[in-house]
């Protein structure tokens, strides 16, 4: 679960990081009184969960409450990768003189935390740490101790930073370490953390992204949790439980575990077809659940024919089959060819109870691929 | 000859008296993995398939003498499971459990590496040596006894590719379920390690997915360190970048890391071949033996 940078900055100045002042406007006279509170210059920035909201224009500085207006009235509103602004967060702007990273987030090879600083912030720190990796001091955590203090004045010494805020900048990474793992972070990020002429730092960003595993036990962020799909279907699917990701292809692919229906979509693909999208009923799918996945697939306009693989460990063929019935003995005429493949626990009773009226049935999971393809050809004619 | 389990693995389900638990601890028995107890809190004293429930795995391993343990519990409680497991001193730990918070595996992998115990998983199907032992979900049915190990992060994958290998007489010495989450406990080059000093596994079928670098440091342990010939499949070639794809480890990064085309590139690098269907990875196998 991703937060609003409004909503991590609020969790990061609870815990004492200096951020700078600011207000959430939901409308462009919301954002000019924003501006006559705060003073000028400010910032304008848009709530939206994507990355590169500043070169994709959803961050304007404005110098009085004409530009603010101007500033507020075009990102409010604006389409940024798929995501309509309905918010924007205006903020007091800050005069640095340097800019610096600073990110924890699990390094998942030495599955430990790693923590990390960079001179070289404000700008796309997956950049710096391409080009130049050695501009990024990084210090492993054990995680039955947390971040010592030494480590942090350590990564921050290494990093470059100059003696005068280096304890200040140490003592935000302690913090910034603190929270992630109190939050069951998977990143907390401030970049940049700006340094003031005076020597005082700023947090003029944040990032709290959040293990979703993990939200049973922080009911304060699950509330946070707002629906950010930009795809009717993909919220469709939300709402089903089921494991879906729409692509732009023309075949619909169901199937059970995640691997193999990513298998089944690489197919698709090695056999000249386009695969829609993914769908994963997950293990031990009754049939309702496979009827529902049917019916989700049907939804999808682009789709012109469905392989429905399955391979079953906990899921029972039989389950399947009677789910594949009742969703298609529903249709008058099947809207779209399906072939079926089933393999595993209870598949012959499974074959058994299937309508093979209603669908095409094929034994291996090659055949199948390559059957749905050429239907699709067909159908998309 | 196998890796980790056989016909003498005396296995403690904990959480067996839960829906999936019990349920699969039948699966277990009917299999004829030799399992000798249960573990779960407040349920010390009653039975499940015959088998003697202990309030704790310290009991249960005192009492039956278990050496193996199968983790059926909640994910909120999951990693307490594991650590109370580890505290025992089992030779081998499986974690069937989906959904564990990752910095609680992080403390759990923590404890592991101050062991000599195995961990398998979290988020997998598990263990099995056909016709011997299973320990965790798999099913049963579609494996044989033979030569051919299998190490893979999709449970339903690894049914796909066994099935293409029994269904033309090529069976198995042990296939490992590593699981699908970022934090594991065996890796891909843990188990390809166990399967290179087992003499009775003459190849290795490997089936990866998009997401982290594990693929990427079995191919570097191939080339230097095996002479068992393996096989591969890496699934995700079509997934696009930033979307997770069901498993909670299977996302490419946006700065690029974490393909498939970098996994099967590695691995190709190492003289692995990957199939582009799992048919292929059992052309590879068959010609190996």
């Amino acid at each position: 679960m991703k937060l609003h940078e409004y909503q991590a900055k609020g969790i990061f100045a609870d815990t004492g990081i200096p951020t700078p002042d600011s207000r959430l406007a939901t409308s462009v006279d919301e954002a000019v009184d924003a501006g006559r509170d705060l003073g000028y210059p400010v910032a304008v920035k848009a709530q939206v969960h994507v990355g590169g909201r500043g070169k994709a224009g959803g961050i304007e500085i404005a110098t009085d409450e004409a530009e603010l207006r101007t500033a507020a009235d075009a990102i409010l509103g604006m389409d940024l990768k798929g995501y309509t602004v309905d918010r924007v967060l205006v903020e007091s702007a800050v005069d640095f003189t340097d800019e610096l990273y600073l990110g924890v987030t699990m390094d998942r090879g030495e599955g430990e935390p790693v923590v990390m600083v960079s001179s070289e912030g404000g700008v796309d720190i997956e950049e710096v740490a391409e080009e130049t990796p050695e501009a990024i001091a990084r210090e492993h955590v054990d995680p039955a101790f947390g971040l010592h203090p030494y480590q942090a004045r350590k990564a921050v010494y290494e990093a470059g930073i100059p003696g005068d805020v280096a304890r200040a900048v140490s003592s935000v990474l302690q913090t910034l370490y603190d929270l992630w793992a109190a939050n069951d972070a998977t990143e907390t990020e401030i970049n940049p953390l700006m340094v003031t002429a005076d020597g005082d730092v700023v947090a003029a960003d944040a990032v709290m992204n959040v293990d979703d595993d993990a939200l049973f036990r922080h009911a304060n962020l699950a509330e946070m949790e707002e629906e950010s799909y930009t795809d009717d279907l993909e919220r469709k699917a939300g709402e089903y439980g089921f494991d879906y990701v729409r692509l732009s292809g023309n075949v619909g692919i169901i199937g059970n575990g995640a691997g193999l229906v990513m298998a089944t979509l690489d197919l698709v693909d090695y056999y000249g077809g386009e695969p829609a999208n993914f769908l994963d009923i997950g293990g031990g799918a009754k049939a309702e659940r496979v009827a529902n996945a049917l019916d989700m697939v049907f939804a999808d306009p682009n789709v012109d024919s469905v392989v429905f693989n399955i391979f079953g460990g906990i899921t029972r063929g039989d389950e399947v089959a009677q789910g594949i019935n009742d969703a298609l003995e529903q249709f008058d005429e099947i809207p779209k060819p399906v072939v079926v493949r089933l393999a595993g626990t209870n598949a012959a009773e499974g074959m058994e109870i299937l309508n093979t009226e209603l669908v095409q049935v094929e034994e291996t999971l090659e055949d199948a691929v390559q059957r749905a393809v050429a239907n699709a050809e067909e159908v998309g004619k | 000859m196998s890796v980790l389990v056989d016909d003498e693995t005396r296995v403690v389900v904990q959480g067996i008296t839960g829906g999936e638990g019990n349920f699969h601890a039948g699966q277990m028995i009917e299999y004829g993995t030799n399992v000798v107890a249960g573990a779960v809190p407040g349920k010390g004293g009653q039975e499940v398939h015959g088998v003697p429930v202990y309030d704790t795995v310290h009991e249960a391993v005192r009492r039956e003498d278990a050496d193996a343990s199968v983790v059926f519990v909640p994910p909120a409680f999951a990693a307490d499971a594991c650590f109370e497991a580890l505290d025992t001193s089992l030779d081998l730990v499986v974690a069937i459990t989906e959904g564990i918070p990752t910095q609680d595996m992080a403390k759990v992998n923590r404890r592991l590496s101050e062991t000599d115990t195995h961990l398998i998983g979290p988020n997998c199907p598990g263990i099995i040596t056909p016709g011997e032992a299973k320990l965790g979900i798999l099913p049963g049915n579609i494996f044989a006894d033979g030569n051919v190990g299998l190490v893979s992060r999709s449970g339903t994958l690894t049914y796909q590719v066994v099935d293409n290998l029994t269904s033309r007489g090529i069976g198995q010495t042990t296939a490992i379920g590593i699981g699908g989450d970022p934090i594991i406990g065996t890796t891909f080059v843990d188990a390809l390690e166990l399967f290179e000093a087992d003499e009775e596994t003459e190849a290795v079928a490997m089936c990866g997915e998009i997401g982290g670098e594990d693929e990427e440091e079995a191919a570097e342990f191939i080339a230097t360190e095996m002479d068992t010939p393996v096989a591969a499949f890496i699934a995700g070639r079509t997934a696009p970048p930033g979307k997770r794809m069901g498993h909670a480890g299977a996302i490419v990064s946006g700065s690029g890391t974490g393909t498939a085309e970098s996994k099967i590139e590695a691995l190709n690098n190492a003289g692995v071949p990957v199939g582009d269907t799992p048919e292929e990875v059992a052309d590879h196998i068959e010609g190996y033996l």
